[in-house]
């Protein structure tokens, strides 16, 4: 286990504090998770903002599936939900998810935000950054960095998803690496 | 899911869960300023329409387009079929232009199962003669679910009861809601005077009753179809008027329908005859929710059948083709 439930929770209050502080307080914040964890994990930073606010901070969750640029190599992906709290014209939308892997998905979430309109700017928060970067992609708010080889799997578990707070890293067989980044879609 | 859409019985009770969740969601992007979502790029869609259609035909079209997939229509009428060549002929030569999808309306039951056998494309039943229009089912579950999750989020299909009413013998609605409200668990009851009762109704899984004055007030949802007169040679109700005293809809029967129940309607409707304009334009009446889900729906269903690879699940994907 590299990250357990108290050091989550420490560590989420500090990313609520630094969106806070780059974005000067939650003036124009809307806080998107991606499915399936980031979804979670968006409503507690919204919820933690709210408490050093004074104000709520609306939170919603934007799904990516059909932006995906790996469709058509895989077996129809169910589409999730996609719930927008609030205007995200001109808005400063915080994209939250559980891990930062190839940055694929985030790619894709970018596509899909410009289907719904034109945020001022678009951050992106992520509670595990493991490396192994395939596109030009960063986040701007981290909760730990995971240097991992990418036949290792890392594993984020939520109280509201999986009934316990921790982060893993297993070791998947070799040889199975497709297998592995497959998982990291499947999320 | 399987390879094709032909029959409302391809479908798991889960399947169709996932199509309609689906569908709640392709509703919503329709509110969008930008209605269209990548998810079928560079797939190409052919609707191959051999009877005329209006709603069907464009909300496919529709929906095609607003997935991002190319969509062309064929129509018998300024097509080849009009220089008399076959059904094969035409599939063949259109699905060698190497489309992705066809959807298919003919006038001959089966005929979308024949071309299903002849080509690699996905075939989707968009309604074959008096046999089977399953999407149509697909979108009256969902304005029918709708309508029961705003008076309780967790209803059950169990308690539900749907009676069809009117000319069963040439509704290919009729068949295609009844198979797929079998699956759902629904109780059907079909109505209709003796000589529109299909032979071998018997063997469906629902119940049958001539007579409509008792159903109309169990029943949680009524279902009128259209007489269709243009595949009627006469002889099966002495007048309309006689059929609309019997079998129609009228305010009479609107005001003896249980409190909460619903009107739904394929459509197009013949006003005064299986329905009264009381019944159409009544708050029960699910008419017009059916009509604004179909491109939803039809969504949905593109997205089941080629939003993945076309290798079935079990072979696993294929990786490491990145040119």
């Amino acid at each position: 286990m590299v990250i357990d439930a108290a050091e989550m929770s420490r560590t989420l209050t500090r990313m609520a504090h630094q969106v806070l502080e780059a974005n000067h307080g939650a003036r124009d914040l809307v806080v998107l998770g991606i499915p399936t964890r980031g979804v979670p994990l968006a409503r507690r930073l919204a919820g933690l903002m709210a408490d050093v606010e004074g104000h709520p901070v609306p939170v919603g969750q934007l799904d990516v599936t059909m932006y995906r640029d790996d469709l058509r190599t895989q077996p129809t992906r169910p589409v999730g939900r996609t719930v927008l709290p609030a205007e995200i014209d001109g808005a400063v939308v915080v994209l939250v998810d559980d891990v930062l892997y190839s940055g694929r998905t985030v790619v894709a979430a970018l596509d899909a935000l410009s289907d719904l309109g034109r945020p001022a700017a678009v951050r992106l928060a992520v509670l595990v950054d493991r490396g192994h970067r395939q596109v030009p992609v960063r986040a701007d708010h981290v909760g730990k960095n995971l240097p991992t080889a990418s036949h290792e799997r890392v594993q984020v578990r939520l109280e509201e998803i999986d009934g316990v707070d921790d982060v893993t890293i297993s070791r998947v067989l070799e040889g199975s690496r497709a297998e592995d980044s497959q998982a990291e879609g499947s999320r | 899911m399987k390879r094709h859409l032909l029959s409302a019985a391809d479908l798991s009770v889960d399947e169709v869960a996932s199509i309609l969740d689906l569908a709640e969601e392709m509703s919503a992007v329709q509110s969008r300023p930008v209605k269209k979502l990548p998810a079928l790029r560079g797939r190409t869609v052919v609707n191959l329409f051999f009877e005329d259609s209006t709603r069907t035909r464009s909300s496919f079209e529709l929906a095609g387009k607003w997935l991002s997939a190319d969509v062309i229509n064929i129509s018998a009428k300024g097509s080849s079929v009009s220089k008399g060549e076959s059904l094969r002929d035409t599939v063949l030569t259109v699905a060698a232009m190497g489309v992705d999808a066809l959807v298919i309306r003919h006038m001959a039951s089966g005929a979308p199962l024949q071309a299903s056998q002849w080509v690699d494309a996905h075939v989707v039943n968009a309604g074959d003669g008096t046999h089977e229009h399953p999407t149509q089912a697909l979108l009256d579950a969902y304005a029918m679910r709708r309508h029961f999750r705003a008076a309780d989020p967790g209803f059950s299909w169990a308690d539900k009861t749907v009676a069809v009413v009117g000319d069963l013998t040439h509704s290919r609605v009729a068949r295609s809601n009844v198979l797929l409200l079998r699956t759902l668990g629904a109780r059907v009851v079909l109505v209709a005077p003796p000589t529109l009762l299909p032979s071998g109704v018997d063997s469906w899984p629902a119940e049958v009753c001539t007579d409509l004055d008792p159903v109309v007030e169990s029943a949680d949802v009524l279902m009128m179809l259209r007489v269709q007169r243009e595949r009627m040679s006469g002889g099966y109700f002495p007048t309309p008027r006689e059929y609309t005293v019997g079998y129609g809809l009228t305010r009479d029967r609107l005001a003896r329908m249980k409190p909460g129940a619903a009107i739904a309607h394929p459509g197009p409707m013949n006003r005064g005859l299986e329905i009264s304009a009381d019944a159409a334009d009544s708050a029960a009446s699910l008419v017009l929710d059916q009509v604004a889900s179909g491109v939803a729906v039809r969504m949905s269903v593109l997205y089941h059948l080629l939003g993945g690879s076309d290798e079935d699940a079990a072979a696993g994907p294929s990786k490491g083709t990145t040119a």
